[in-house]
């Protein structure tokens, strides 16, 4: 029973990072229909900025703030420098569906090769802000330590901070409008360019929490990131692609999903389970756990 | 005073040529149908007039201001609402949530929540599904919504794109009684998009007909209606 409670708190840390890449994707799939496979790249870079600041100041807090802010204005510089110059000169036929898809993974690319001219290509870490020692609980060590319950904490408050502003505030109506029906948002008045490069940001800044959050737990390199980025995708896809809500639970399901394939049958599973779980939910409910119905045509 | 003036407007889709040499006026606060079978050119004009479409030539005046070239956003600043074909709602979110979508940019929410509290005094059926999400309304309610949403940002000129289009009769002449009494209480200017042509001639003040992009007549409604050569050609009685 010990470890079945155990799984669930693994299950629960991995799930609130692969929450918080899944709705990094959501919030770019959203805002422009760009499944962003830059996401991982922009993530990575702005991990790296908090490692460096990390190295110079040895304050976490500091480097995670200076991470979160490198990252929201990387999403921005993205979308504002690079993806409406492609959407202007892509904007009809097959290459407007495909150019978005290419250039993010072509991007991804790019930024991995800075990343590895910047920082080198050898495996780095940063230390945790909090004791890692597992917990004791009536006597017995369990697998779940204080950074486990900042990552849940952080990544948690970042989707509240989101669901607020996405429900609750203007922008979030802006955002919401703009992202499903442009032309009308535009129409009633909206300044739907602007609105999408703050999509981009909280995308960037939600990216650059997730990667300095794992890092602790993990080590560091260029690629470091890639898994979380397919995890998260997956995450995302069986959320509904749509739905913030939908990040949040598809990334808990993934989670505990994979901690329960890492310690009850092998590790060695859990790529091909991961994507039997994907072709699963596409299958059963291809628009997701939270995915938009039809629209009623009257 | 004429408020919309429209003048040799000229409008290309690629090769094709929608819109050829269109001018027409409108003085504040009249209605100008603008009827034309399929393909006439009908949603171009409108799609140009509110911003979406730039002209190949010509020139739109709203209020003696350009109205070319200038994007959507900015000219429903100046005013301008359309509302475009097929029942322009968003239907991933509420009713309320699609009204106040027509008020952000003026970022004044007492005045917002008055012009929804008129709207809904308009078409009383909107307050009974406020909380409802858009997608789970009728034709006829969706249509009343866009209306709504347009209305909630205080235009001057509203552009609409056929209203009537897949509505019940009922409802269209409850949706057109609804324009023409909004019009006449607001002093609005509206330029009304039909092929549903003599309900929509029947509230306008000024009737025009286009043919595959070209402007065949113009002047007041009550004459086109009763010309029987546009009658029997174009006007389908």
């Amino acid at each position: 029973m010990r470890q079945f409670f155990s799984t669930i708190l693994i299950g629960i840390t991995l799930g609130s990072i692969y929450s918080l890449m899944a709705l990094a994707l959501v919030l770019v799939w959203r805002s422009t229909r760009v499944v962003n496979f830059a996401q991982a790249g922009q993530a990575i870079f702005s991990t790296y900025i908090g490692y460096e600041m990390m190295v110079r100041t040895g304050n976490f807090w500091f480097s995670l703030l200076i991470a979160i802010i490198i990252g929201s204005l990387l999403g921005a510089g993205v979308e504002y420098f690079f993806m409406r110059t492609l959407f202007k000169h892509a904007d009809d036929g097959p290459v407007a569906a495909l150019a978005p898809v290419i250039a993010t993974l072509g991007l991804l690319g790019v930024i991995r090769s800075v990343v590895g001219m910047i920082w080198g290509n050898e495996y780095r870490s940063f230390a945790s802000p909090v004791p890692t020692d597992n917990f004791v609980v009536a006597g017995a060590t369990i697998p779940f330590s204080r950074l486990n319950v900042l990552v849940i904490v952080g990544a948690a408050l970042v989707m509240i901070a989101f669901s607020i502003i996405f429900q609750r505030t203007n922008l979030g109506l802006a955002l919401r409008a703009s992202a499903f029906q442009p032309e009308i948002a535009r129409l009633a008045g909206i300044r739907v360019g602007p609105i999408r490069t703050i999509g981009w940001t909280f995308a960037g800044g939600a990216g650059a929490v997730a990667g300095v959050l794992v890092t602790p737990n993990d080590i560091l390199s260029p690629n470091s990131l890639d898994t979380l980025l397919v995890f998260g995708f997956v995450a995302a896809v069986i959320g509904g692609l749509e739905s913030l809500p939908g990040a949040v639970v598809g990334g808990m399901v993934l989670g505990i999903g994979i901690a329960f394939i890492l310690n009850y049958v092998s590790t060695t599973l859990i790529f091909p389970a991961v994507f039997v779980v994907l072709l699963l939910s596409l299958v059963i409910k291809p628009n997701g756990i939270f995915g938009s119905k039809k629209v009623r045509h009257a | 005073m004429t408020a919309l003036l429209i003048n040799k407007l000229t409008v290309d889709h690629g090769a094709i040529r929608a819109l050829s040499d269109v001018s027409f006026e409108v003085p504040e606060g009249k209605l100008a149908a603008v009827i034309g079978s399929n393909g006439a050119g009908k949603t171009t004009l409108l799609r140009t007039l509110s911003g979406l479409k730039s002209p190949t030539s010509g020139t739109a005046r709203w209020n003696d201001r350009s109205m070319v070239g200038v994007k959507p956003e900015d000219l429903v600043r100046r005013g301008i609402s359309h509302v475009s074909e097929g029942k322009s709602v968003i239907p991933e979110l509420t009713v309320k949530e699609n009204l106040l979508v027509g008020g952000l940019w003026r970022n004044d929410k007492s005045d917002t929540a008055q012009a929804i509290n008129e709207v809904v005094e308009l078409f009383p059926r909107l307050g009974e599904r406020m909380s409802q999400s858009a997608n789970t309304l009728s034709g006829g309610e969706r249509q009343m919504l866009a209306i709504g949403r347009a209305l909630v940002s205080r235009p001057k000129l509203l552009l609409l794109d056929e209203p009537s289009l897949g509505l019940a009769p009922l409802i269209i002449e409850q949706i057109f009684t609804a324009i023409n009494d909004l019009r006449k209480r607001l002093n609005m200017t509206v330029v009304l998009v039909e092929q549903n042509a003599i309900s929509a001639l029947e509230i306008a003040d000024i009737g025009v007909i286009l043919n595959l992009g070209e402007l065949v007549a113009s002047g007041p409604a009550q004459d086109l209606m009763n010309d029987p050569a546009l009658r029997s050609a174009y006007l389908g009685y």
